[in-house]
């Protein structure tokens, strides 16, 4: 082992002590930031320098070490702590067949009653209108952004999409709100715009470019040399896509569907606003509805800190928790699946 | 013969009927395309005009009055930037910790592979999930109160993978042989990170931050009831104090004040659309100068 340091030495500018990094920083003077002197080596440990830059390294490595794991971390705590207000509520006080099969949500009757079909019928059938409208759109826009555009449009029609995906939902609710409303009561000649209707378009509009851009990506995740082997084969662009990125590609596309619909379903301000928020299990796309994560942001700031009612906000809060989990890890599996089939 | 000649280089009917298809698909597609950007197009206008008749400079610089039906907006403007500046604080060098694991250290195992599920996870989670959570940890675990920390520190979580992301590409997109060329110097790996690979990608990194800044500037259900409150007469004087905030100044004047003027809940939300479109096309333009630079 000690043959290893002399020669990292031998190799090194002579005048240098062993284990010091020859080419340092220009900014440092030679001395003893970097100065890994013989004597503080300890024989046994491996033939790595120990001074004050592998010390940092350690720490720095340690640190970054932390911050990685940081997300996972932050996933677990959230479940935690809503976990902790909500999970013992909904085991054993709530009743989960009545939570969900009864359409009856009355949170503040003096026996009150927590059946939250209704509001999972709602949720459901505006991300369900929403996607009707979103995915067809989002897909051909992705096919035509990743596939048929060149040069400055598709440039310029990534930045457009980028742009529509970064309006806050709670402009978009205002947008259902202010000018949907108007819009909808006027054409369709009904009383009340604020309907599942006009909460699935607007949900439309909003997961549409994401769901574009995450399916763009699946398309660019295909390699070219397939592209270009069909090509040479005589195959229209068309063609192409049809017979040989789609089939590619697909797990991918699946996955950007799914993401919309997670989006979607954990949507907001957007759905709050727009969806008329009344407690109601919708027959039609001109009825009112509420949503789940509406339900939790229209009635936490009116419950008290442990009470029944703030409990089974949370337990809402486990529920889209799960769900949108559920949905992501299914996205993340069809997406490696895709990869390794690929490879 | 010469009939032989002369379609011999025309196209066969099937080779005819195979580009038709294509032009007709490249159409539909098309269409779509334009039918998805249009109507936000359209609205985004109508926003404007219904909205600009409201916006002056007292609109900028007078606190709301009369229960929020007339005066501007500068105490929700103020309140934004403390939230923003605040989550940023935590955010960041957690998010580019993250990268830096994820981009120079990480191997391909299963750790890896959860810290990318967390990440997707973290981005996926309902809003209003993330606003229990603050409530529950921040709010009433740590007894940081309402307040403008604990709304903070709810924002930076929620946009963590935003940064996390953007910055494992900027530090990805740093060519290897920059490192190898750092450590056949005998550089720790530590010393290659601060030295080479931060400094080549930190306009990249800025361009995330930047990104991220415009996603807590919209979000409105996670601060609703960690520290954003409907009206307040002063502005906040430190992170433990309560404060207005943009979002949810567009959600109360649109939803929770009756017989406001028309204009003014326009005018809150062509200010609030301004400000994010604003931050992104920054980022976007960074981002194209960025690419048009870099020399490797």
């Amino acid at each position: 082992m000690s043959d290893n340091t002399v020669d990292n030495t031998s190799s090194g500018t002579p005048a240098q002590p062993p284990g010091k990094p020859p080419g340092k920083p220009p900014g440092k003077p030679p001395g003893p930031p970097y100065g890994g002197t013989p004597k503080r080596r300890r024989e046994d440990r491996l033939e790595d320098r120990i001074d004050a830059a592998w010390i940092w390294d350690r720490i720095a490595r340690a640190t970054i070490f932390l911050g990685g794991i940081s997300a996972i971390v932050f996933v677990l705590a959230i479940f935690l702590f809503i976990a902790r207000e909500g999970l013992g509520f909904a085991l054993s006080e709530l009743d989960l067949g009545y939570f969900f099969t009864s359409p009856n949500w009355r949170p503040t009757n003096e026996t009150p009653q927590f059946g939250a079909l209704a509001l999972i019928a709602g949720t459901a059938s505006i991300t369900g209108l929403a996607m009707l409208i979103a995915v067809p759109f989002a897909l051909g826009a992705a096919i035509y952004i990743g596939e048929f555009a060149t040069g400055k449009t598709r440039e310029t029609l990534k930045v457009l999409v980028e742009l529509l995906a970064a309006t806050p939902s709670v402009v978009w609710g205002f947008i259902g709100l202010s000018i949907m409303n108007p819009l909808i009561i006027e054409m369709f000649d009904v009383p009340i715009g604020l309907t599942v209707l006009n909460a699935g378009i607007i949900l439309g509009l909003m997961a549409a470019p994401i769901m574009t851009t995450i399916a763009e990506d699946a398309l660019k995740a295909v390699p070219d040399s397939y592209r270009e082997a069909a090509e040479a084969m005589g195959a229209t662009r068309w063609q192409i896509i049809r017979q040989v990125v789609i089939p590619s590609a697909k797990h991918g596309l699946v996955a950007a569907i799914l993401l919309g619909v997670g989006r979607g379903f954990g949507e907001t301000m957007a759905v709050l606003m727009a969806s008329g928020h009344a407690i109601n299990m919708p027959t039609s796309p001109f009825d009112s509805a509420r949503a789940l994560t509406a339900t939790i942001a229209s009635e936490l700031g009116e419950t008290a800190n442990g009470s029944e009612h703030y409990r089974v906000l949370f337990t809402l809060g486990i529920f889209l928790f799960l769900v949108t989990f559920v949905i992501n890890l299914l996205a993340d599996v069809l997406v490696r699946k895709g990869d390794k089939k690929r490879s | 013969m010469s009939d032989a000649i002369k379609n011999g280089f025309q196209a066969a009917p099937l080779d005819r009927r195979n580009q038709r298809n294509q032009r007709v698909f490249r159409l539909l597609f098309l269409t779509m395309t334009v039918i998805l950007i249009v109507p936000v197009v359209v609205i985004l206008a109508l926003l404007t005009i219904k909205g600009a008749p409201a916006l002056s400079w007292g609109f900028f610089t007078e606190s709301p009055k009369n229960g929020l039906t007339e005066g501007g907006i500068f105490p929700a403007l103020v309140g934004t930037l403390w939230l923003v500046a605040v989550a940023l604080v935590a955010s960041v060098p957690l998010g580019v910790a993250a990268a830096i694991y994820l981009s120079e250290y990480a191997k391909d195992n299963l750790l890896t592979r959860l810290i990318n599920l967390a990440i997707i996870n973290l981005a996926g989670v309902p809003s209003i999930v993330h606003a229990l959570f603050g409530l529950g940890a921040f709010v009433l675990f740590f007894k940081f109160g309402t307040s403008i920390l604990a709304a903070s520190l709810t924002l930076a979580i929620m946009t963590l993978p935003v940064v996390i992301v953007s910055t494992r590409e900027a530090l990805q997109s740093v060519p290897q042989s920059f490192r190898l060329a750092c450590w056949s110097l005998g550089a720790t790996r530590w010393q290659t990170i601060r030295k080479v690979v931060l400094p080549n990608s930190i306009s990249g990194i800025l361009t995330g931050v930047i990104l991220e800044v415009s996603r807590t500037v919209g979000e409105t259900a996670p601060i609703m009831f960690t520290g954003a409150v409907f009206f307040l007469p002063f502005l906040p004087q430190s992170v433990m104090d309560q404060t207005m905030a943009m979002s949810l100044h567009l959600y109360n004047v649109a939803t929770q004040v009756p017989d406001i003027p028309e204009a003014l809940p326009f005018g809150v939300a062509l200010s609030l659309i301004l400000m994010v479109l604003l931050l992104n096309s920054v980022s976007i333009a960074f981002r194209v100068h960025l690419r048009r630079v870099k020399k490797w």
